[in-house]
């Protein structure tokens, strides 16, 4: 059990990212939590999200999670939001694809570009290669 | 969905998208009448009467992206593989009740799986209360957020 003084740090510390969210100058890390977010395994991919910007200490960021994006067959879907950019979605998200994107993007600015979604002749693909053929 | 778990997750996103403040989890693992009980209970905005009857029709829905809803339709198609029953209760603007009975030992129910992930990702909305309280056979875990915020 945590003591008072420990509930009352990690009361702050929340408190200070609560109060960042108002100005909207924060990247914000969106999951998809519907159903088919749900069932396709959005639940430890949100999980090893929260777990990296821990570790990694980034205090600038909020991570949420939302309803059905509208695009249930790439579930789980992960959208990135930084101040000033495009949003990136990237989509059939897992732990570790999660972990690396709040590492190489949401850390050093670098977009894991073969995880992301990609529109071919109209259909929706996440095949990278796809695209680069 | 794998776990009973996620289909509590399912339908407290539910309650967080009907607007609730406060929402209850409630679950009673009781070996000896051999029932698994799960009820999720909110203040949200309520289902209207005329939804209600069917709210568990896979193409009833309030959503606008879709006309599928499949959240309450697992969940029930889950209890009734478990020689169960899921029951929604509703008053519109007072908020709404979901309770899942399953046989605690039929070979279909699916594991509880890693409820305290679902508790966790629910503590993600800090505006929203939660009080959960878990009963295996008389044993009793209980947390309410309200009481943590009183700190």
């Amino acid at each position: 059990m945590k003591t008072l003084k420990e509930l009352e740090e990690i009361r702050q510390r929340t408190l200070d990212r609560v109060n960042q969210r108002k100005d909207r100058t924060t990247t914000r890390i969106v999951v998809g939590m519907a159903t088919c977010g749900i069932a396709a395994g959005a639940r430890p991919v949100l999980l090893a999200i929260m777990e990296e910007v821990e570790k990694l200490g980034l205090t600038d960021v909020t991570v949420a999670q939302t309803g059905c994006i509208g695009l249930c067959k790439v579930e789980p879907i992960v959208e990135v939001f930084k101040p000033g950019e495009e949003k990136v979605t990237y989509v059939k998200m897992d732990a570790e694809k999660a972990r690396r994107i709040v590492r190489e993007h949401v850390k050093e600015g670098k977009v894991v570009e073969e995880y992301t979604l990609h529109v071919v002749q109209g259909k929706i693909l996440n095949d990278f290669k796809a695209e680069n053929e | 969905m794998r776990e009973i778990s996620l289909h509590i997750m399912d339908i407290v996103e539910n309650s967080i998208n009907a607007d609730a403040t406060l929402i209850e989890i409630e679950i009673k693992e009781n070996i000896n009448d051999n029932l698994l009980t799960v009820k999720i209970k909110d203040n949200g905005k309520g289902i209207p009467k005329d939804m209600l009857q069917s709210i568990t029709d896979p193409f009833v829905t309030s959503r606008t992206t879709r006309k599928v809803g499949l959240g309450l339709s697992l969940f029930e198609a889950t209890c009734r593989a478990c020689n169960g029953f899921l029951k929604v209760s509703s008053e519109v603007s007072k908020g709404t009740e979901v309770v899942a009975v399953m046989q605690h030992d039929h070979i279909d129910r699916p594991p509880m799986g890693r409820i305290e992930e679902t508790i966790v990702s629910c503590l993600l909305n800090p505006k929203i209360d939660f009080v959960y309280t878990h009963n295996i056979n008389g044993k009793l875990f209980s947390i309410d957020t309200r009481e943590i915020k009183k700190f």
